[in-house]
């Protein structure tokens, strides 16, 4: 009876979730974008994810283990950060290129500032921005379309198991189309299942919002950093060009796969309620501005970065002020 | 170091060019040390052109030093790197026009790199003509030393180049043209993708970044190891 009054520090109140098994629902709700993606893209796809999480694991632990820091490669951020890695890549970039990325990713990105929760940029999203200005030609141009039956996947994949058929097929992406300002040869149906080209693991429309609010409800990602994202993205299409031109633009390209896994990440997003709010609607500014009037023509991965680097500074200005305190001046 | 002893000639240049490594240790020169090390021909010729400014300036300012009135003496010292600055960017035009040209607005720019400001003001103000030759001739030879390091490791990943040749592509062909020859195979060389980044902005920062770490960790390593020594002692 005694040692129920015993006294004790704060906190009094503790959750079950661990970093393992945040990490381990966010492999989960990534799954089903990454098994589209081999569905559509074929072998390949299943290759760069496998080397991209491998190289992520090793570089950590090899890392760790020279550093001789405390090992916490179980804790499955190194697989979380592979995985995003892969999405971002497309299906027909070569082995090595995959390999620097997750390198940079995990040494350069994350331990050289410290490890998990010490990084001030999104390791995935900075590596894949590197490989995309190292070596742009082999990040965009080729994109891979799903072959031979574009509305059967199915059919499709079970048609790569066998031999013959079209490797790979080259194709505009839908953003390449959107920003010509033509919808022809679109349609909400292949946004929404994948079949067209992009990289492997941000195609599948379906397989993201199934994941991503997936993680919402567990609560493992705040909902109002991707609501405000795409909302605000949804509200300039709608101004610039109607309601069929912002959905078309929600569905096309990394906004989904970056709003649900990216851009919340909890070491490079704010902590403040309000302080998501602004972090969403400020990469929905961006991401509108880079697609609409800059040279790229896809700008999710950089509005994110730029929004990981203005972080600290939005929580600084949304700080809620403690009960009583008495507002500073001067 | 030696702290106790009178610095001599050797001293004094050893500090400039390992222990106060202006570019490792002080952080002073960092514009041309980020903007025009793209090559290694380009961190060699900013380097010895800074060095032969340093040198001449450290001297001057060092003999002119009792004469220069301490509420002047910031203009003074433009004065002077401004001049030799300008003899160095006339005889650079004049002898050595691509390197020049390459250069571009970084060597009228010597006037304000901080290292040769932070010489004259903290070492050539204070010391006699010959410590401050033995000065500017550490820090900038240890300047030279660090930016072309620095441009090296950005060429060779970045263009795969060392000194404007293609040092990469070679090795790869005489790799694949030696293991043809010995196992009678016929294997393609590998074609070498340069990662663009490392030319640009982003990677000057990064690289001298990780250099800065490498440098740190050794420094550190062998601080440890003096002190190790001194207790034991």
């Amino acid at each position: 009876m005694r040692n129920n009054f015993a006294v004790a520090s704060s906190p009094h109140l503790r959750s079950k979730a661990t970093t393992q098994r945040i990490m381990l629902e966010v492999c989960l709700a990534l799954a089903p974008a990454g098994i589209a993606g081999v569905i559509l893209f074929g072998w390949r796809a299943a290759l760069l994810i496998a080397v991209c999480v491998t190289t992520c694991i090793v570089s950590e632990l090899l890392w760790q283990l020279v550093t001789r820091q405390k090992v916490t490669v179980n804790d499955f951020s190194a697989v979380v950060t592979g995985l995003l890695l892969a999405y971002n890549l497309p299906a027909s970039a070569p082995v090595w290129m995959a390999v620097i990325g997750s390198v940079l990713a995990i040494i350069l990105v994350k331990q050289l500032f410290g490890g998990i929760g010490s990084n001030f940029m999104n390791p995935a999203l900075t590596a894949r921005a590197v490989l995309f200005i190292s070596w742009s030609a082999l990040m965009s141009a080729a994109d891979p379309a799903p072959i031979s039956a574009i509305y059967d996947p199915i059919a499709n994949f079970v048609g790569k198991l066998g031999a013959g058929g079209i490797d790979v097929l080259s194709g505009a992406t839908p953003l390449n189309a959107l920003n010509a300002g033509s919808t022809e040869g679109l349609s909400l149906m292949s946004l929404l299942m994948g079949t067209h080209g992009g990289m492997l693991g941000e195609t599948c429309a379906i397989a993201l919002i199934i994941g991503g609010v997936y993680l919402c409800i567990r609560g493992i990602a705040d909902w109002r950093i991707p609501a405000a994202f795409i909302g605000t993205v949804f509200v300039c299409y709608f101004f610039m060009g109607g309601a069929e031109m912002a959905l078309y633009q929600l569905l096309s390209g990394g906004l989904l796969l970056g709003a649900f896994f990216m851009a919340t990440d909890y070491a490079t997003s704010p902590i403040t309620g309000l302080g998501r709010v602004i972090f969403g609607v400020g990469c929905g500014l961006l991401l509108f501005v880079i697609r609409a009037f800059a040279n790229y023509p896809e700008g999710c991965s950089f509005a994110i970065l730029f929004m990981n680097v203005a972080t600290p500074m939005i929580d600084r200005f949304t700080m809620p002020r403690p009960f009583g305190e008495v507002k500073k001046h001067g | 170091m030696a702290k106790n002893k009178k610095p001599t000639f050797l001293s004094v240049f050893l500090n400039g060019l390992i222990f106060e490594n202006p570019t490792f240790a002080l952080m002073l020169g960092m514009c041309p040390t980020l903007a025009i090390t793209i090559a290694g021909s380009n961190g060699l010729g900013m380097g010895l052109a800074t060095t032969a400014v340093l040198v001449c300036s450290n001297l001057l300012i060092s003999i002119l030093r009792n004469v220069i009135p301490d509420k002047v003496r910031i203009p003074a010292f433009i004065v002077v790197i401004a001049s030799f600055v300008t003899m160095i960017d006339l005889l650079l035009k004049a002898y050595i026009p691509a390197l020049s040209a390459s250069l571009g607005m970084y060597i009228p720019l010597i006037v304000v790199n901080c290292i040769i400001f932070a010489r004259a003001e903290s070492f050539a103000f204070k010391n006699p003509p010959v410590l401050s030759i033995a000065d500017g001739l550490g820090m900038g030879l240890g300047f030279t030393f660090a930016i072309t390091l620095l441009s090296c490791i950005r060429e060779l990943i970045g263009a795969g180049k060392l000194f404007g040749v293609e040092v990469i592509r070679l090795v790869l062909e005489a790799g694949t043209n030696w293991i043809n020859a010995t196992f009678n195979l016929e294997l393609v060389a590998p074609v070498y993708q340069p990662m663009a980044i490392m030319t640009q902005v982003p990677g000057g920062f990064v690289t001298l970044g990780i250099l800065l770490i490498l440098v740190n960790a050794i420094s550190n390593a062998a601080k440890k190891k003096a002190a190790a020594k001194e207790v034991q002692a």
